[in-house]
């Protein structure tokens, strides 16, 4: 089931109460041809499990693990990504977009 | 994000009032704003226009980063007419992201079984919509085909400035509609926001594809101009 931007934020709060440790990422800018606008979330657990999107999906896996060490050290992170490098195994976002991610902790 | 102002922005939500978080990108540092609250805030003409387009994004205020993370109440679609195409729409409406309600007084039609996991209310579109109160950030649509019952929540939703309203029935029958709409002290400029012949012009036959022209028009109305800042203006002619 697909969620809508406002259930993650209801989400980010109920895993709280679980007492999980909860990350949240959030698009801040886009250019260009970007999958998701500006105030799309992603909500990222302790366990890596996480809800809702930034990307088309590109992008995800290395905000998850971004977010790991948002959860670790309660620093936030600004991350971008462009397109991907094509020589190298570098993620990134196959639309040509760029974007730019906020990762903070929720405490 | 700090867990209170979570919290807090959650609760706005929940009340249906707009909030915007606002997060200085040098340092960290948040804070909520909420709508009734945005005339004196510093960021007052920025946090305006960016509750006005319900778009998040990113301001420099001398010299300063910001982003500004916005939140306009979740929108609501209620449907009424407890039919067949509201059965197709329902799921897809669903999936779309739009809390739905149906509202049938014709208790044969809104009953549980033909509608599983939505909330269907089986009275009067008055005695319905007095509670769940419409408002701008509602879309409403009319299926019953009988005006007993599509008309007094037309007036409902016209006066409560529905960002969408779309009503079943021909050419002809719309024309009877807007006659006892006028007569009902309804202006041209409001009538001109109903959408009817309801939906897209795709050719829908079936009540599931009627359901998907309705919810692409839907899904039209909200995202091609700002909720709040409606500018009266005559709907466009459908393409031939």
């Amino acid at each position: 089931m697909l969620a809508a931007d406002d259930d993650i934020l209801a989400k980010a709060q109920a895993w709280k109460a679980e007492g999980r440790d909860v990350a949240l990422a959030t698009v801040i800018e886009t250019w260009g041809s970007a999958p998701r606008p500006a105030g799309s979330h992603l909500v990222i657990d302790g366990e890596g499990n996480f809800l809702g999107s930034v990307s088309g999906g590109c992008v995800e896996g290395a905000v998850v693990t971004e977010a790991m060490d948002v959860i670790a050290d309660a620093k936030p992170k600004l991350l971008e990504f462009g397109v991907a490098d094509e020589t190298a195994w570098r993620v990134g976002l196959s639309c040509g977009g760029r974007i730019k991610v906020y990762v903070e902790k929720v405490a | 994000m700090r867990l209170d102002l979570l919290k807090a922005l959650n609760d706005e939500r929940a009340a249906r009032r707009g909030a915007v978080l606002v997060t200085d990108l040098a340092d960290g540092t948040q804070r909520l704003v909420r709508e009734n609250d945005v005339p004196d805030d510093a960021l007052a003409a920025q946090l305006e226009a960016a509750l006005r387009s319900g778009k998040s994004a990113n301001v420099e205020v001398e010299g300063k980063s910001y982003f500004l993370n916005v939140q306009v109440p979740p929108v609501r679609f209620f449907v009424i007419g407890a039919v067949h195409i509201s059965q197709a729409l329902a799921p897809m409406a669903k999936i779309a992201g739009f809390d739905m309600t149906i509202i049938d007084p014709r208790t044969a039609f809104a009953s549980p079984e033909r509608f599983p996991d939505v909330r269907v209310i089986a009275e009067w579109p008055d005695i319905a919509l007095g509670e769940l109160k419409p408002d701008r950030y509602t879309a409403m649509a009319f299926f019953t085909h009988d005006p007993k019952i599509d008309d007094v929540g037309l007036k409902i939703a016209l006066a409560a400035e529905c960002f969408y309203i779309g009503a079943l029935g021909s050419r002809k029958t719309h024309a009877n509609r807007l006659a006892r709409m006028r007569d009902a002290g309804f202006d041209d400029t409001q009538l001109a926001r109903i959408h009817a012949p309801i939906g897209l012009d795709i050719g829908a036959v079936a009540p599931a594809e009627i359901a998907v022209s309705v919810l692409g028009e839907v899904i039209l109305a909200l995202r091609k101009k700002p909720l709040r800042a409606e500018k009266a203006q005559p709907a466009a002619e459908a393409l031939p």
